[in-house]
């Protein structure tokens, strides 16, 4: 039974090196890769379901006891995550079947596509901190490869920053760990929380948290290391830019979530304290990019940014209710962001640009992707009874009830502008002039739709049934605030 | 020993952040290599250097280096190893296509 939770990394590693060998088959290709999708999904279900019903499940790799294996630790929140990626990783693929250039699916876009869900699903699985290193890298390099994928010019340019900027990120995080390693002896996230407790979170262990903090911050865009984001998601085909804005970011958010609420908590003064800092510049600068901007995917990728600063958020107020609204929040994140560069990429389809000057009047022509177009915009905004709405509320209720006024306003002024951003996106894209030509309104984009309705309906049920999906969030952030679990799972009391 | 490796890791991220800043794309890939061969002689050194002594137990009659840091050294080699060849590629590809490796002229303009 504990071997199943091997499966969300060894299923897509496998298919993915079998895929290198079908790479001139292409209908092959999409079928396998069709197939691997669904099967990821009913596991991770599978995998949830059980964490919820049984507590945390581990699996110690060949037997070697805690400390000193490898171990796979399943609980609540990284099973929620493995669900998620499952969820992106089936709508992104059937968005690419529609989307994506041949020429880039001979180039081996498939295996890359699995490998990068391999590296995703490890880092949430994994209860060791060298793991994580190694995940991350298997998750970076593939997303290397699926950035360029196509290597026109534009994306050469602005890939190799994003390459250098992750691998820059990377050795700051193997010097990390080599002062955790070399101050606790350990490398076990369980073990790692006990020794630093006994070893009192100060002068040295503190400057290793940050350092870690500065290396997630880095792969999850917080303020101010986020500006290699907005340029290099702009390049990649939009099936690819929603993976990475669903996915990626979200990758170094459970990073920083995961070792400030179970191994860094011993000085929450001073490190939540900074990290609610952090989470409020990165609201703000974020928005603040999106509204200077006047494209498609540029608005949204720089939105990316000041939403990361939510969960952030919820992670600095440190309370049972921030955490779960921030777990909230990401669920919700992760299906709006992936759905409206999926739009991204259908209006781009239709009209051949994401310039907003260049595009007016879609409503007429394609009303439908028009307003889901619109509900996924609201829900973003965070317009009630829409997922955002609740999944903002508890976090700026709970830092009124904690008494931080100044985070609750930059939240609250930071919605007001999003909300700004994604009217003048609507309003230009889909009022107007119509600006494109017959041939283009003749564009069905039917097909493309079928990928993204999923989504949207998940986004109208996260609103409509907030409570249950909120109880869950709940129950994740009590076992977040209460290592022990944890702790004793792995370690076996 | 411990001395000596110090100021060798510390010149070697003196040299690969000096390089990092630098505009030529190559010299940025060479830079990434110095930086991660610091980051690695840094592990082997914080978990403590004991030499003349193997990293086996039962071979040992006082004391065993940790094997630890070994391990993860060699799998992180390994990564860096793949990175570099990686960027090495997307570098080539980049001269190739752009026809310049200065990243000051690399530099995207705003309204594109």
């Amino acid at each position: 039974m504990n071997n199943l939770l091997m499966l969300p990394v060894i299923l897509p590693f496998a298919v993915g090196a079998l895929l290198i060998l079908l790479v001139r088959y292409r209908k092959t290709q999409r079928m396998i890769s069709a197939l691997t999708s669904f099967a990821m999904l009913g596991i991770a279900i599978f995998l949830a379901y059980e964490a919820y019903t049984t507590g945390v499940i581990t699996l110690e790799f060949g037997n070697w006891t805690a400390p000193f294996g490898i171990v796979f630790v399943a609980d609540l929140f990284s099973t929620f995550m493995v669900l998620l990626s499952a969820i992106v990783g089936v709508v992104c693929l059937f968005f690419a079947f529609n989307t994506l250039h041949s020429e880039r699916e001979k180039f081996y876009f498939y295996p890359f596509y699995f490998f990068l869900l391999t590296g995703v699903n490890g880092a949430f699985l994994t209860g060791d901190m060298f793991n994580l290193f190694v995940f991350f890298e298997v998750m970076l390099l593939s997303s290397y490869a699926l950035i360029v994928i196509g290597g026109t010019k534009y994306q050469l340019r602005e890939s190799f920053k994003y390459a250098v900027i992750n691998v820059f990120a990377s050795i700051l995080f193997l010097v990390g760990l080599a002062y955790l390693y070399g101050i606790t002896g350990t490398l076990n996230m369980a073990h790692l929380a006990v020794r630093v407790g006994e070893l009192e979170q100060t002068g040295a262990l503190q400057i290793v948290a940050m350092i870690f903090f500065l290396v997630f911050a880095m792969k999850g865009a917080l303020f101010p290391l986020y500006f290699w984001l907005p340029r290099s998601y702009y390049g990649p085909p939009s099936a690819i830019a929603a993976l990475f804005g669903g996915l990626l970011t979200k990758v170094g958010i459970y990073a920083i979530i995961r070792s400030f609420t179970l191994i860094f908590i011993h000085d929450p003064d001073f490190t939540h304290t900074f990290i609610l800092w952090v989470a409020g510049f990165t609201m703000f600068f974020g928005v603040l990019g999106a509204v200077s901007q006047f494209d498609f995917k540029r608005i949204l990728s720089y939105h990316i940014i000041s939403q990361v600063g939510y969960m952030v958020m919820g992670l600095g107020l440190y309370t049972r209710i921030a955490i779960a609204g921030a777990i909230f929040y990401i669920a919700h994140h992760i299906i709006v962001k992936t759905a409206l560069f999926l739009f991204a990429g259908a209006t781009e389809k239709i009209t051949g640009t994401t310039d907003l000057k260049k595009m007016g009047g879609l409503l007429k022509t394609h009303p439908w992707l028009a307003w889901m177009f619109f509900i996924s915009a609201l829900s973003l905004a965070g317009i009630p009874p829409l997922s955002g709405f609740f999944s903002k509320f508890p976090l700026i209720r709970e830092s009124l009830v904690i008494e931080s006024y100044g985070i609750a306003t930059v939240a609250l002024v930071v919605g007001l502008l999003t909300l700004f951003s994604m009217i003048k996106i609507f309003v230009y894209a889909f009022w107007g002039e119509q600006a494109h030509s017959k041939e283009q309104a003749s564009v069905s984009v039917t097909k493309l739709l079928f990928a993204i309705v999923p989504l949207v309906a998940l986004t109208i049920i996260l609103g409509f049934a907030a409570e249950p999906v909120f109880n869950y969030s709940l129950d994740v952030a009590d076992q977040l605030l209460n290592p022990e679990i944890y702790i004793n799972s792995v370690l076996g009391e | 020993m411990e001395i000596l490796m110090f100021i060798v890791i510390g010149v070697l991220f003196a040299v690969g952040t000096y390089m990092l800043l630098n505009r030529s794309l190559l010299r940025v890939i060479v830079a990434i290599m110095m930086l991660s061969h610091g980051a690695h002689l840094l592990i082997l050194t914080m978990a403590g250097l004991n030499a003349d002594a193997p990293p086996l137990e039962h071979m040992a009659d006082g004391g065993y280096t940790d094997p630890l840091p070994q391990a993860l050294i060699l799998t992180a080699i390994v990564i860096s190893f793949g990175i570099t060849a990686f960027l090495v590629v997307l570098g080539y590809r980049t001269y190739k296509v752009h026809n310049t490796d200065d990243l000051e002229k690399l530099r995207g303009s705003a309204d594109e």
